[in-house]
């Protein structure tokens, strides 16, 4: 007998990925945090547990934050995926990673993409929160080691700072753009 | 874990999905937001040759609400019924229930249908279609039938739903006019599934109470309906919550787990049921 894995169909999956349109080969059992991570090499969606409940592989699906480890690659085709990478660059860090790096949210910082692509979702939703609803928002985040005072102190200033940016006219994120159906590059 | 190798099929249509069912649905599972199957394929607790993705199936994503009821369609996420405005109107209970389903990120994928489909004790929707005596519309190769919510729920992770049906649509009933619901639960976690919940429906007429219902989410097998007319009492200001504790007791059915034992949800949702028949009579 033939063993399953030799007669694997494959698929040619192609997937916009922070406005970049990518393609890879893979069985259709690849679930995207595998595609995005192995296939495509953008390695900073983090995986934890693969089911759900850590919420480090978290993405936003055409704006909306969804568990990457909970869609295969194949369902992510025609839809707009934003990863951590494209939320900002070291130079030129997006409201809520500049928020993690003042307000110390993040220590060894494999949680932080799950919760950067949360939090960068939510706030374009609800632009002001209070630290309650704060809490609330980061519910379905796991983080073992930085303790969830600072990520809350993290989300509060990441409003502050999103508000101030837009206000003074900076471009907005690369979500917000793609929310708006733009072709991904910041305005 | 990975999921085992399967071959995706992505139907565009209801007819092509059931005619895939028809042919492999004996090795075959259907894949709706995939928040409850992905882990159970990546734990290897289930692993189906095929997977009839119905993503891509027209027609599946609406809301409709009606005299009779809501119809929600198969591909209707949890936080797109949560947030639809005119569902709400009609049943505010579907919206006060689903704001306990798992987090934001999972209500953004998994669907009310799929929840239903899955059956999960724990799940609040089969709870809240039960509660409301709703409805599952199938679609098989020998065409569409309805089952109430009554004869769907077989047993803990087991429906009525033959191999080769497609569950299109599920139409939760509505309550009369003069109806309060409300619904109560308790996670160790905001958002992880309650150690016990419950639903509440109670009709007022003339200031009198003509009729209290409540079903259970995580302490019966399946979800059903308890009467607690007579309990409450038909005075809304004064309803006797040692009646309604007792007889809540009496009709819950838990297992003890890692997270609590039986005793211990028998008691929350005793005391949760008094809290929220309280809370519900004095708004
Ligand atoms: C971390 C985490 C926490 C969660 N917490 C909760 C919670 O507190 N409460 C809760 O209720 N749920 C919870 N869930 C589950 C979530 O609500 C799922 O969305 C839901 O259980 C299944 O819906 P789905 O669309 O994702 O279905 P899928 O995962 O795609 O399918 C589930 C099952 O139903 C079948 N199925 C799905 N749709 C159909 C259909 N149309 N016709 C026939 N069969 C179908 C599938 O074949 C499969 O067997 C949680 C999930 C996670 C990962
Ligand atoms: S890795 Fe996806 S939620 Fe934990
Ligand atoms: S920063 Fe280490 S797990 Fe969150």
């Amino acid at each position: 007998m033939t063993h399953p894995l030799a007669t694997e169909q494959l698929h040619v999956v192609t997937v916009s990925v922070n406005g970049v349109r990518r393609t890879a080969t893979v069985p259709a059992r690849r679930l995207l945090s595998d595609f995005l991570r192995h296939d495509l090499a953008l390695t900073g969606t983090h995986v934890g547990c693969e089911h759900g409940v850590c919420g480090a592989c978290t993405v936003l699906v055409d704006g909306a934050p969804m568990r990457s480890c909970l869609m295969f690659a194949v369902q992510a085709q025609a839809h707009e995926v934003t990863t951590v990478e494209g939320l900002g660059t070291i130079e030129a860090m997006g409201p809520v990673q500049q928020a993690f790096t003042e307000c110390h949210g993040l220590q060894c910082g494999f949680c932080t993409p799950g919760f950067v692509t949360t939090i960068t979702a939510y706030l374009e939703e609800s632009p002001d929160p209070s630290a309650d609803e704060a809490r609330e928002a980061i519910s379905g985040n796991l983080c073992r080691c930085t303790g969830y005072q600072n990520i809350v102190k993290s989300v509060l200033r990441a409003a502050e700072l999103r508000r101030d940016r837009l206000a003074a006219g900076w471009e907005r994120s690369n979500c917000a753009v793609v929310n708006e159906g733009g072709a991904g590059e910041p305005s | 874990m990975k999921p085992a190798p399967f071959v995706h099929h992505a139907p565009t249509s209801v007819a092509e999905a059931v005619e895939v069912l028809r042919s492999v649905g004996h090795d075959a599972k259907v894949l709706a937001g995939g928040q409850s199957l992905i882990p159970i394929l990546s734990m290897r607790l289930a692993s189906p040759g095929h997977l009839v993705d119905i993503n891509a199936v027209a027609g599946l994503d609406t809301v409709q609400v009606s005299e009779d009821g809501v119809r929600v369609g198969a591909l209707v996420r949890h936080a797109q019924l949560a947030r639809d405005e005119a569902a709400y109107a009609a049943l505010p209970l579907l919206r006060q229930a689903l704001v306990h389903v798992a987090h934001p990120a999972i209500r953004n994928r998994g669907t009310a249908v799929g929840s239903i489909a899955h059956a999960d004790a724990a799940g609040e929707l089969p709870a809240v279609l039960t509660l409301t005596a709703g409805v599952v519309e199938a679609v098989g190769p020998a065409g569409v039938r309805d089952i109430p919510a009554g004869e769907f729920f077989v047993g803990p992770l087991e429906t009525a739903l033959a191999d080769d049906e497609l569950a299109v649509a599920v139409r939760f009933g509505r309550f009369p006019a003069g109806t309060r619901t409300g619904f109560a639960e308790l996670a160790r976690r905001s958002g992880d599934y309650a150690l016990a919940g419950v639903a509440v429906a109670i009709t007022l007429q003339d200031k009198a109470v003509r009729s209290a219902t409540a079903s259970f989410v995580s302490v019966t097998d399946v979800p059903d309906v308890l009467d607690l007319t007579t309990a409450v009492g038909p005075d809304p200001a004064a309803p006797d919550l040692d009646a309604v504790a007792d007889a809540v007791r009496a009709h819950v059915t838990p297992d003890g787990d890692i997270h609590a034992t039986a005793d211990y949800r028998r008691m929350l949702v005793a005391e949760l049921t008094r809290r929220l028949v309280t809370e519900v009579l004095s708004r």
